[in-house]
């Protein structure tokens, strides 16, 4: 018998519950202190709704965005041979190590009128820094390893001898990708997808900068949480940062019934 | 990969997949690095030392580095005896336990950072108290470290819980049968095992700490030359438009995730298959 578990297991749930959940329960406490009409009218206010739209519209588009050349950089580093491979396959988790702040300021600079890449898109009318469009392309750069990281193993474990099946019986290659091995990445790919939806709608350093934070048009709801709390308004930021969170455990959930699934496929 | 090569696509077909993929990550992922860089050095050598030299730059990447000397080793520790409790012993509600480890990982930084203000504001319940007894929480440094301990909390311990489950509990179990105290167990037996993929789960984890924006930003105050860390002061310059001196500090951070992702791909190329666990 191996010792130490009262200790080990008796330390892990004091920090757990000091660090993690007391904490998230004062949000609760006190979101139920405003009560049902106080919390809806600073919780689900004309602009709080517009940063949860925002928010929950720009973060779809972007995962979406991300879910397709997700899938194609995945498949790229999972199945061909190109030089300079190792240092792409870097590459892609260099959103999980650089500041969200740095990338922030980073990509305003690319963008704006005078920038390397937003001098091209200003002649063809295209605008991106200050805008909506803006919030989607941070939260592309936010997302993208998401999805990457969680199809490209799916994709290189996937047997040959399917898709050799499948060409013996005469189907083409795209018929193959079509009814063979997209049907197999498609839990991973939709898993990929709800992380990366789930990051981007929570949020801040990246977007902030490039975004312009205009009120109604372009402020995302974690900067209306914190614009509150600069104001002191602490049952405002309150009351959003619950909608936030209910919004971040569904997410959660959802993560998760998609990797029981995808579990259970697997041993099939 | 070769062997499909009699089924997979024409080889134009591969040179136009991997020629879109890789415009689209340069485009995506490799411009802002290097923006980064040209901006810092747009004014020469001279304006970038300039800015790192300021003493409110070096209070800041002072009190960064002390930020991550504390909530690192804490998270440290704590991810290690987590992952001996879930790993190595079985009880009831396991699964529970890990989802709540990784709690912190869903919620958004800024909710991070709020939580403290309402236990420890001034208008939050330990608010009164702290006051009369003058201790400062929020808006000084023991919330910046307190938030950056909430925001890295998982990176250990989701390292070692797969990793320790997959070496199972028999080397431990021979330990303890030939006389090993816990202690000797963990110190001669496991630590071995499992440092390659703690050395991983402290990187990432430091990574985090010395670069979070959001949560710290809300409890911080952004008082200069005391409260602000790294990313609050690259924030403060570059709305004072003081864009060289903001790409200069951006550029230390940036450096930090350069070093951090050549570790990284070095511990996986040794160490093998980490990559599908890293993801999130």
């Amino acid at each position: 018998m191996i010792p130490g578990f009262g200790l080990t297991f008796g330390i892990t749930l004091v920090w757990l519950g000091l660090i993690v959940l007391i904490p998230l329960t004062t949000i609760f406490l006190r979101a139920a202190g405003l009560g049902w009409d106080g919390f809806v009218a600073v919780g689900l206010s004309p602009r709080a709704l517009a940063a949860y739209r925002l928010s929950f519209g720009a973060a779809a588009a972007a995962a979406g965005i991300n879910a397709v050349f997700g899938l194609l950089i995945a498949w790229i580093l999972a199945r061909y041979d190109f030089p300079g491979k190792r240092l792409v396959d870097a590459v892609v988790d260099l959103p999980f190590a650089l500041p969200t702040a740095v990338a922030g300021i980073a990509l305003v600079s690319l963008y704006a009128d005078n920038g390397w890449i937003g001098s091209l898109l200003a002649p063809m009318g295209i605008k991106v820094a200050y805008t909506p469009l803006g919030v989607v392309v941070a939260l592309v750069f936010i997302g993208l390893p998401f999805i990457v990281r969680t199809v490209q193993p799916v994709l290189a474990d996937l047997g040959a001898d399917v898709e050799e099946a499948a060409a013996t019986l005469g189907a083409t290659r795209w018929q193959t990708f079509n009814r063979v091995i997209f049907p197999a990445i498609a839990p991973a790919l939709l898993t990929g997808f709800a992380l990366a939806f789930a990051r981007g709608v929570g949020e801040y350093g990246s977007v902030i900068f490039i975004s312009g934070n205009m009120p109604y048009r372009t402020e995302i709801a974690p900067l209306l949480i914190a614009t509150q709390l600069e104001q002191f308004d602490y049952p405002g930021a309150t009351a959003i940062a619950c909608v936030m969170l209910v919004a971040s455990f569904s997410m959660l959930l959802v993560v998760n019934l998609l990797q029981a699934w995808r579990a259970k496929r697997g041993t099939r | 990969m070769t062997r499909r090569s009699a089924k997979g696509e024409s080889a134009l077909a591969r040179r136009l997949l991997i020629g879109v993929g890789l415009v689209f990550l340069a485009m995506f992922l490799v411009l802002p690095l290097v923006v980064v860089f040209a901006q810092a050095f747009s004014k020469g050598w001279s304006a970038f030392a300039a800015a790192i030299v300021e003493p409110d730059a070096l209070a800041a990447i002072r009190l960064t580095l002390l930020v991550a000397a504390i909530s690192v080793p804490l998270n440290c520790v704590f991810g290690v005896v987590a992952s001996w409790a879930i790993t190595k012993f079985d009880f009831p509600g396991k699964s529970l336990l890990i989802s709540l480890i990784d709690l912190p990982f869903s919620v958004s930084p800024v909710v991070s950072g709020l939580i403290f203000v309402l236990l420890f504001g001034a208008q939050g319940w330990f608010g009164p108290w702290l006051i009369e007894h003058d201790v400062r929480i929020i808006f000084a440094v023991p919330g910046i470290v307190l938030a950056t301990v909430f925001v890295t909390f998982p990176f250990v311990a989701r390292e070692l819980i797969p990793l320790m489950t997959e070496q199972g509990r028999d080397d431990e179990e021979a330990a303890v049968s030939l006389g090993a105290s816990g202690w000797q167990v963990f110190r001669r037996v496991t630590l071995p095992n499992i440092r390659w993929g703690l050395l991983y789960g402290v990187l990432l984890c430091n990574a985090r700490a010395m670069g979070e924006f959001g949560a710290v930003s809300v409890v911080s105050g952004h008082i200069r030359g005391l409260t602000n860390t790294m990313p609050l002061h690259v924030e403060i310059l570059y709305n004072e438009y003081d864009f060289v001196g903001a790409f200069a500090v951006a550029s230390l951070l940036a450096s930090l995730a350069l070093v951090t992702l050549v570790l990284k791909s070095i511990l996986e190329w040794r160490f093998g298959h980490h990559q599908a666990r890293s993801a999130h």
